[in-house]
């Protein structure tokens, strides 16, 4: 399994880079290669050009701050070993320990994740949990767009052919805020079947004041449960809520494939969201009405 | 069009010149153009492990990477382990001890992982340990001896006070 | 050296090298002026194939050969491959051409070798490749292949079927009849493939000035490639010498001779240079041999203590579109059901499927996890049924140990009659049981219920044919040097026969194992040979490194006793030299008494011998040698999703006597792990047309080091009457009876949903779909 001829260009700085992109037909760009290399090797991507972006500068930067900004060529190894990353969004950290194994997460990047978009990744997922904004750069220069508008549809991104992803964004939530990532793999580091995100905040009187549930897996794309969300706002937290939340997973529109069913899929958002829900609620330290 | 690049590379301490391939992966670099055979070829798709190497000290499956990517990095593969005296390292004792090998060919993967790991957290425990490996798949031993080795290893570089 | 080598957990040999990533395997092998090779294979499952265009592919820089059929040399082009385990039942055999010719019957199937400077190369011109086929219809489940009128899966056949064979015996009309309970149950079994983690290959070297073959490869048996060279090409067997130095991994499919191999060697004679072929994962995924579906319709009929009376039912297997392997799969099925019990009545119609799919062929355990399920999961249905306890219903049915010799009344896949020599399988069972504390289960199993958590308990024993013949040999031959040789044709796959060889002939030549090397799997070393599957080579190979040990030993003595002057009973072995009993100051060296039978030049041999300090010898079974296992397995299921954990798993293994306890432990637990990936993992998918669905390993899953729990291992040794060391096999013991100790746990974790589960692999979803919808009985 070896990969087609390409031409290889390896260029130092991000003009560098999108004037090469701008230029030649048929490109993909490599960043950790955890998922473009094995799709090189089994011929199923065949372009006539690769442009390695490991020796761009400013890729990968890490700013924790008011706002948080990752460098797309960040490695999920720097994510997850940040401990102060961990501290301003801890889901993050969470999810990450499920993604693939020690020795992808080393060279594998936030960036290459969101632009492969598999509809069972875990960092799409959480960044649309976390409403990120990307910044697309090119030679018609930068692009800001939220995650939504990002991610499109199956594995399929906005960006223009020509464009690179250069950033991602997001604003962590308060100090203390509940948080819950569940996911279902057969074996860990596999592929979820199903995910689910939760991000919580109470008010003094322990009712929601903000609440964002992600799940993924089910469809091409991240699904957030926005309306179930907004009908959240000024609840009490409770079993009845969990269980509203719960039946908004359900209702997900689910995709089925030769291993696993559309209807077990769905049962499994179910299952992943009370749990997620139940860790979140845990975290946030407000007794639930249960 | 083979389009090639010179590229020069550190293994295990020595260092080497060759022009090669751009798409030549960085397992068929090591295996084919210089002769390192130990790092073994099971998949080619990310999954198996077993052409595991060290790249500039960290874990990378070299089945996913181009031999150009390591043009100026430094690189540790299975026979770099062993001292220069040929005396094995101490993860390598445990593994001939605890029965960790059986066919030998996830063995190079498991190795660099765990070498990997101990340097970088001494005290493991087995959850730990196992859920490390599952980024190296092995068909013959059921993972028991490699998790007992890779225990043993911990221990005994503890009391030793470092990494060999 | 008092020190005894048999029976030591003893360190590899084997290690030295492969830890420092020292090992020869097949890829490794680089020879000079070397070209590498890519087949081309079939993308649909059946199809005339009408021609090939070969030329964008021939024009490609780098690229010196494309080689189809109508190329390949004579005799081999005209030649089928043969089919080395006939057996009359078989109605139809279908062997393949070395490339398929004017069919193609199953998707990988190869077309066409491409040779080149590289694999890349190589591979970049297979695809330009054009292939003109003419599809015909695939079959593609085996119980629509019999159909009558059904589509044939090869153009040629009268049917799809291969073999449709009664076997019986006693009379289950009249257990029937009579019988006061009577179960029914239908069996879906599918086992995977063998995902060694290295892939098939080879590097064949045809020297024309010589008109020799060399071949490297990675196999389970050197000697069988070599003999299907002769065999194909017409060759004296001086004119092929076939290598098999480190495996990695070969769980029975690389035991076959593959088509890619006659393809390599002929690519190698056509340019008159070495070609490579290393398989990669995705041809290992379909044109590797592999395991698939057995479907299984049975009942069972038992007196009112759940005495089994009879058994009888319909198997009908998934033969794949060629008979490589004969009727072995499905017949060891078939007659493994037995298992340690007494069975009066039995009459199973056996039919083998032909489909559009790569040869089915044995694959670790070989059709005994599918016997052994069988009757596990109708002992816990009788269990059930009758309100028993599961344990107690196969105590009230096992053989005896003073039942033995204990013959089953078929013929095992040997030829002979399944005569079970040694064994005592309730005791194996109680100890295995004491050991987990089965009696304590119930209660731990309520108390986790009121928690919440479903946990589960299952029991499986299994009875293992081990030791097949016809032979494996072993020849000891002592170098003018004093250094010892053992040249065997076993060829293992991290079987350790480097280390445990050599301990059993140390032992006889007062040597230190340490300074024996053992040299396996080369056909220049030793003239015949089998190879090592199917749990044989202890048996086979240890004894006959035992014999010739004692008949070395006895030449050495024999020598020495000229020269010392004493009767050879006065003489021991020891320490790489020969002395006499309580007088160490008399005493030979090895190296003096070697150099003194190889004879001076010009003189004449003293005395009436023959040169050379060595013996070979061919141990030829008379019959399997049965080893025997009991396997306890415990399971945590989570309800909501379906998913099984495998907490716990005891095996207490019966092998005879141990040569090396420590190299038997890492086979069981290897074993084991691949049971759990059969229970619960694998599965190798088709669409309706025959096209794989799981062609990597993100889709075809096998356990990792989270999947497998610590396994216990308990050696029990009943020594095997039939050989002269008292071993039995074990490579496979591991994985034969645990998969239904494993169902059998998650059945029994799900007691309060009353759930019956007849499959392998049992899956999440599967789960779910049980339990969803039932409300869970409580714990009492």
């Amino acid at each position: 399994m070896k990969p087609a001829p390409f031409g290889y260009h390896d260029p130092k700085t991000i003009e560098e880079t999108v004037a090469l992109m701008a230029q030649l037909e048929n490109v993909r760009a490599l960043a950790g290669g955890q998922s473009l290399v094995p799709m090189m090797n089994f011929r199923y991507a065949m372009p006539d050009h690769l442009i390695d972006l490991n020796g761009v500068a400013g890729l990968d930067i890490l700013e924790i701050g008011d706002n948080i900004r990752m460098g797309a060529m960040l490695r999920q190894r720097r994510i997850e070993f940040s401990e102060e990353l961990r501290a301003a969004c801890p889901i993050l950290h969470e999810a990450l320990l499920h993604v693939g194994h020690r020795q992808t997460r080393n060279r594998g990047t936030i960036g290459g994740s969101l632009c492969h978009l598999d509809p069972a990744a875990e960092m799409p997922a959480m960044m649309r949990l976390l409403d990120a904004q990307m910044t697309a750069f090119s030679v018609r220069g930068a692009r800001t767009m939220r995650v939504d508008e990002f991610a499109m549809g199956f594995m399929t991104t906005a960006l223009e052919p020509d464009e690179l992803l250069t950033e991602i964004r997001l604003t962590p939530w308060k100090p203390g805020h509940g948080y819950g990532f569940h996911e279902y793999a057969r074996r860990h580091g596999d592929f979820a079947i199903c995910s689910a995100g939760v991000l919580i905040e109470a008010d003094f009187k322990g009712a929601v004041s903000r609440l964002a549930v992600v799940v993924g897996g089910l469809d091409p794309v991240p699904q957030r449960l926005s309306e179930t969300e907004a009908a959240a706002i000024g609840q009490p937290i409770s079993a009845k809520l969990v269980e509203d939340i719960v039946a908004a997973a359900g209702q997900v529109e689910t995709m089925s494939d030769a291993h696993v069913s559309a209807e077990y899929r769905s049962h499994l958002a179910g299952v992943m969201t009370r749990r997620a829900m139940t860790t979140a609620i845990a975290r946030l330290g407000v007794k639930a009405h249960v | 069009m083979s389009e090639t690049r010179t590229i020069t590379v550190e293994v295990n301490g020595r260092s080497y010149t060759r022009t090669i391939p751009t798409r030549l992966l960085l397992a068929d670099f090591l295996r084919h153009e210089i002769d390192l055979t130990g790092t073994h070829v099971g998949c080619e798709h990310g999954v198996c492990g077993a052409c595991t190497v060290l790249v500039n000290g960290t874990s990378a499956r070299s089945c996913l990477m181009f031999a150009v990517q390591a043009d100026g990095r430094s690189l540790t593969t299975i026979e770099g382990l062993a001292a220069a005296d040929g005396s094995l390292s101490i993860l390598q004792q445990c593994f001939h001890e605890h029965h960790g090998l059986q066919c030998g060919f996830c063995t190079p993967g498991m190795l660099m992982t765990l070498t990997e790991h101990l340097r970088d957290h001494p005290d493991p425990d087995e959850d730990e340990l196992r859920t490390l490996l599952t980024g190296n798949l092995c068909r013959c031993t059921g993972y028991q001896a490699i998790v007992e080795a890779g225990l043993e290893a911990a221990r005994r570089m503890r009391e030793q006070g470092g990494v060999k | 050296m008092s020190e005894t080598f048999f029976g030591a957990s003893v360190l590899r040999k084997e290690d030295a090298a492969l830890l420092r990533g020292k090992g020869k395997f097949v890829d490794d092998v680089k020879l000079p002026g070397m070209l590498h090779a890519a087949f081309v294979r079939s993308s649909v499952a059946h199809a005339k194939i009408r021609g090939f265009d070969k030329q964008a592919a021939l024009a490609l820089p780098g690229v010196h050969a494309v080689i189809t059929h109508d190329d390949l040399p004579e005799p081999m082009r005209s030649r089928q491959l043969p089919l080395y385990v006939p057996n009359p039942h078989m109605k139809q055999v279908f062997m393949p051409s070395v490339l398929a010719g004017e069919e193609t019957v199953f998707v990988g199937e190869a077309l066409a070798i491409v040779v080149a400077e590289s694999r890349y190369i190589a591979e970049d011109a297979a695809a330009l490749v054009v292939v003109d086929y003419e599809d015909l219809p695939a079959v593609v489940d085996p119980r629509a292949a019999i159909v009558e009128n059904s589509p044939l899966a090869q153009a040629g056949a009268v049917n799809n079927i291969v073999a449709q064979v009664p076997i019986r015996f006693g009379d289950t009309d009249s257990a029937f009849a009579k019988a006061p309970h009577i179960f029914s149950e239908k069996f879906f079994m599918h086992r995977g493939g063998p995902f060694f983690m290295e892939c098939r290959g080879v590097v064949a070297q045809w020297d024309d000035a010589t008109q020799k073959l060399m071949m490297f490869a990675s196999s389970q048996g050197s000697h069988r490639f070599k003999r299907a060279f002769v065999d194909l090409c017409d060759f004296d067997e001086s004119q092929v010498q076939v290598v098999t130095n480190d495996v990695g991994g070969g769980f029975g499919p690389k035991g076959s001779f593959y088509v890619e191999y006659a393809a390599t060697a002929a690519a190698s004679m056509i340019l008159g240079r070495p070609v490579k072929w290393i398989e990669d994962r995705r041809e290992n995924f379909t044109a590797t041999q592999q395991e698939r579906d057995q479907y299984w319709d049975m009942e069972v009929a038992v007196d009112g203590d759940g005495k089994l009376l009879g058994l009888r039912g319909r198997l009908v297997h998934d033969g794949g579109a060629y008979v490589t392997w004969g009727l072995v799969l499905p017949w060891i099925a078939a007659t493994s059901v037995i298992g340690p019990y007494v069975l009066p009545a039995y009459h199973l119609e056996l039919i083998v499927a032909m489909t559009n799919k790569v040869t089915c062929s044995p694959v670790r355990g070989a059709g005994r996890p599918q016997g052994c399920f069988v009757m596990e999961r109708m002992m816990d249905r009788i269990a059930r049924e009758l309100r028993l306890d599961r344990a107690e219903v196969r105590r009230r049915n096992f053989i005896q140990p003073r039942q033995m010799p204990y013959n089953i009344g078929l013929t095992f896949r040997d030829g002979k009659q399944a005569i079970y020599d040694s064994g005592d399988y309730p005791k194996s069972q109680q100890m295995a049981l004491d050991y987990f504390d089965y009696a304590g289960f119930e209660e731990r199993r309520k108390a986790a219920l009121r928690e919440g958590r479903y946990i589960g308990i299952g029991i499986s024993n299994a009875v293992e044919g081990t030791g097949l013949g016809p032979y494996e040999g072993a020849t000891i031959r002592i170098s003018t040097s004093g250094k010892i040789v053992l040249y065997t044709g076993a060829t293992p796959q991290g079987q350790s026969h480097q280390t445990t060889l050599a301990q059993i002939a140390a032992d006889h030549l007062g040597v230190s194992y340490d300074d024996i090397r053992v040299v396996t799997g080369d056909t220049s070393s030793i003239p015949f040979g089998m190879g090592t599957f199917a749990s044989r080579t202890a048996v086979n190979a240890g004894s006959s490194v035992h014999l010739a040990g004692i008949e070395v030993a006895n030449k050495v003595k024999k020598l020495a006793s000229e020269l010392l002057e004493v009767s050879p009973d006065d003489l021991i072995l020891k320490d790489g030299g020969v002395e006499v009993r309580g007088v160490p100051e008399m005493r030979k060296s090895l190296r003096e008494l070697a150099h003194m039978s190889a004879g001076m030049y010009g003189f004449s041999m003293k005395g009436d011998r023959d040169p050379g300090l060595e013996a070979t010898s061919y141990f030829k079974p008379e019959q399997s040698t049965y080893a025997n296992s009991c396997h306890v397995a415990e399971v945590e299921v989570d309800i909501e999703t379906g998913h099984v954990k495998v907490t716990r798993v005891l095996v207490n293994h019966d092998c005879g006597r141990v040569i090396n306890p420590m190299i038997v432990e890492g086979q069981i637990v290897g074993g084991v792990a691949h049971g759990v990936g059969n229970a619960l993992f694998e599965h190798l998918l088709f669409d309706e047309n025959g096209q794989p669905l799981t062609t990597s390993f993100a889709e075809y899953l096998i356990p990792m080091a989270t999947d497998v729990p610590n396994v216990d291992v308990i050696h029990t040794e009943t020594p095997s009457p039939l050989n002269p060391i008292g071993v039995k096999g074990a490579g496979e013991g591991g994985t034969i009876a645990v998969i239904a100790a494993i169902v059998s746990a998650i059945e029994n974790a799900l007691t309060p949903f009353d759930v019956t589960l007849a499959s392998m692999p049992v899956t999440p979803e599967q789960i779910v779909r049980l339990t969803r919808h039932k409300t869970p009985a409580a714990a009492e």
